[in-house]
């Protein structure tokens, strides 16, 4: 598991009212050479539209908010172009993520079949003995299932067509994003780190954490990070 | 209407407007240069980075902007729209996108301009950042440079998409409600790219439907060579643009924390008394609860800057963006150019310069250089050799070498003078000898043709 907060495990929300988590679910069929890109062009454009400028918070309650620059990204083996944010941290980050879970898919077994998600939560401070809650808003997960071609045509039409699909799950995204649904609301000096990851020095994502499934051959999930499962957020 | 609008929230809401509508066209033109664009992230807002987003401002292109706004905003049936085309070296042209920015009558009046408008505005310009790289004209222009330059238009006023053709398609951007209106970004572009004869810009119906496939279909990576787009000082740019904008157009960089409404307590945040929790529809409760200004002048103004548009234009610190020498100059150098390695003669200008205007490069002395190394290459320009109705470029070699190593086959022995006059010889004498060996077997031949009938 990747993600900011690492530092302090999160305990499981408590028992109460429901979880009120906004869950987007993607699929995308591709090679085993295009996970790597795809899954960053899903998770950087998410990212995109969740990460602010850094804040500074000043006197008198008020606070300024830095730049978000961005640039281009071409992929190598998809026909496809996306925009993310410009922080090699945040970058890194991803890459890790994605890399681990790449390694995992093609260690599983021949099915190639697993998906990656990412949570955005807020932490909410509790009072000794109790740890932190950890109470996710938006999830967004992504159903990757691996195929395998026989000839280069058949790539080099792979290649167009996984294109084509990640157009239209930028799209997607673009459309959830503007609905302008729940966020977290814009917290104080001391609350800032309960919403937002501080600790890159050029932008400030909210709160993520990365997580990945493997599905084995029988069909059932292996768990390979998190105990806790939501699965409820994870049905459409 | 606006009676509920308070006078400094009005005079907020049309800049954010107006510097929106202005971000907006540069976004989209950007995306149509055909080159990667890079901005870097700056932790410390400098006061001219309107929505906190590094985009540059092409002075040009700020220019054709405000000319077509003539100082009034995206309203209810006035709509701001950038028409992006395509033009050959032929001069044909082809409409393959309108982006529309407009207004439209549905109010929020519960909407907190300084803060969730402004936010929403700048998720949106992100969203637009996104959008642009996957509508097929981004691709198509990617690969502009010999063939073919990609152009824009600026328009206000009513929306004219029949210059798409049939069957077009709509992709909506987003939408951000005001107190006086929604404001919808949108884009409507053409799926079918049969080609136009359109060179007044009339609408008229093609005279030839031909498809041009390989504007669309050519294989990525392209096996012909890419050429930078080079900036080609021209007919357009006789005059200077003003880089230099109204001191005055500060954008937003401060905003106001209120503490959280369950922390009510005394001394909090320098004495900021606690909000009163106020009706706020849905889910946006506890978003405009938070940052309830509490008096007009809640935000400090950022030290006005003198220029909105001499913002360093730096690339990331890895480099990871192409040309970060070129890139380090302070305005952009490279634009959409013309016709590399033609000679200026054959250059066919714009039909209508107040209508359209090529992508140009900023005013910069090392756009002509790099015009300059263009035009020293050599007259012919090597190209891969291409198979008819071959598909497959990334194995050229299967057609092509086949192609290659088939066209001149060896000679035939037997057509060979020298050893052809004696076979010839060899033959005419053994002729009688065959002659009678046939006349023998006649029945026989007689019997297998009978057994075909």
């Amino acid at each position: 598991m990747v993600g900011p907060g690492r530092s302090r495990c999160c305990a499981p929300p408590r028992a109460g009212p429901a979880m009120n988590c906004r869950a987007e679910v993607l699929e995308v069929s591709v090679e085993a050479r295009q996970v790597e890109e795809a899954m960053l062009a899903v998770l950087h454009t998410v990212l995109l539209h969740r990460s602010t400028g850094k804040f500074h918070y000043k006197k008198e309650g008020t606070y300024s908010i830095g730049t978000v620059g961005t640039q281009d990204v071409d992929c190598d083996f998809i026909d496809f172009a996306y925009v993310r944010v410009s922080s090699e941290e945040l970058d890194r980050a991803l890459r890790k993520a994605v890399g681990e879970f790449k390694d995992a898919l093609r260690s599983s077994g021949s099915d190639g079949m697993g998906q990656i998600s990412l949570e955005f939560y807020q932490k909410k401070k509790s009072r000794w003995p109790f740890s932190d809650e950890c109470i996710p808003w938006e999830l967004w997960t992504i159903k990757v299932n691996v195929v395998n071609l026989a000839n280069e045509q058949e790539r080099q039409i792979c290649r167009e067509k996984v294109g084509e699909k990640l157009c239209e799950k930028i799209i997607n995204i673009v459309e959830v994003m503007n609905r302008h649904e729940y966020l977290p609301k814009m917290p104080t000096q001391s609350e800032v780190d309960n919403v937002f990851d501080t600790s890159l020095k050029d932008v400030q994502p909210y709160l993520y954490k990365i997580s990945y499934q493997i599905t084995d051959t029988l069909g059932t999930s292996v768990t390979t990070t998190m105990r806790r499962l939501i699965k409820d957020t994870l049905a459409l | 209407m606006d009676t509920d609008l308070s006078s400094q929230d009005r005079k907020d809401l049309d800049k954010f407007i107006k510097f929106f509508a202005l971000k907006t066209v540069q976004v989209i033109v950007q995306a149509r240069l055909g080159e990667k664009i890079c901005t870097r992230s700056s932790s410390s807002p400098t006061g001219s980075d309107w929505f906190n987003l590094a985009i540059k401002d092409i002075p040009e292109v700020t220019h054709e902007a405000k000319k077509a706004l003539a100082g009034q905003l995206p309203a209810v049936g006035r709509s701001m729209c950038v028409e992006i085309s395509l033009k050959t070296s032929e001069g044909d042209s082809m409409e393959l996108e309108i982006w529309c920015l407009e207004m439209n009558e549905k109010c929020d009046k519960e909407i907190k301009v300084s803060y969730t408008v402004y936010n929403r505005l700048s998720l949106l310009l992100k969203s637009l950042l996104a959008i642009t790289r996957v509508t097929p004209a981004y691709r198509l222009s990617r690969k502009q440079g010999h063939e073919y330059v990609i152009l824009y238009r600026i328009y206000f006023g009513e929306v004219q998409l029949s210059g798409l053709g049939e069957g077009f398609q709509t992709v909506r951007v987003g939408t951000v409600g005001t107190p006086v209106g929604t404001i919808t970004l949108s884009c409507a572009y053409r799926i079918n790219l049969a080609f136009m004869s359109n060179r007044q810009f009339e609408r008229t119906p093609p005279i030839m439907g031909i498809i041009i496939d390989h504007f669309v279909d050519r294989p990525y990576p392209s096996s012909s060579p890419m050429h930078p787009c080079n900036y080609r000082a021209g007919e357009d740019n006789g005059a200077v643009y003003p880089s230099v904008e109204d001191s005055q157009e500060v954008c937003t960089t401060s905003f106001s924390t209120s503490p959280p409404s369950q922390l009510i307590g005394p001394g909090k945040e320098g004495g900021v008394p606690p909000v009163p929790s106020q009706p706020a529809h849905g889910t946006q409760a506890d978003q405009e609860r938070m940052c309830t200004p509490l008096d007009g002048g809640h935000y400090s103004a950022a030290t006005p800057s003198s220029s909105e548009d001499t913002e360093t234009v730096s690339n990331s610190s890895e480099g990871k963006c192409g040309s970060p020498h070129d890139l380090l100059e302070t305005i952009f150098i490279r634009k959409v150019g013309a016709f590399v390695n033609k000679p200026i003669n054959q250059v066919n200008p714009p039909d209508s310069p107040e209508t359209a205007s090529p992508l140009q490069g900023s005013l910069h002395s090392e756009g002509s250089s790099g015009s300059s190394t263009g035009n020293t290459h050599d007259d012919f320009v090597m190209i891969d050799f291409k198979p008819a109705f071959s598909k497959d470029d990334i194995l050229p070699m299967d057609l092509g070498t086949f192609y290659r190593e088939f066209q001149n086959p060896p000679q035939l022995s037997s057509l060979s003078i020298d050893i052809g006059a004696q076979s010839m010889a060899e033959d005419l004498d053994s002729l009688p000898e065959k002659l009678a060996v046939h006349e023998k077997n006649v029945k026989e031949f007689d019997a297998f043709v009978e057994t075909l009938q």
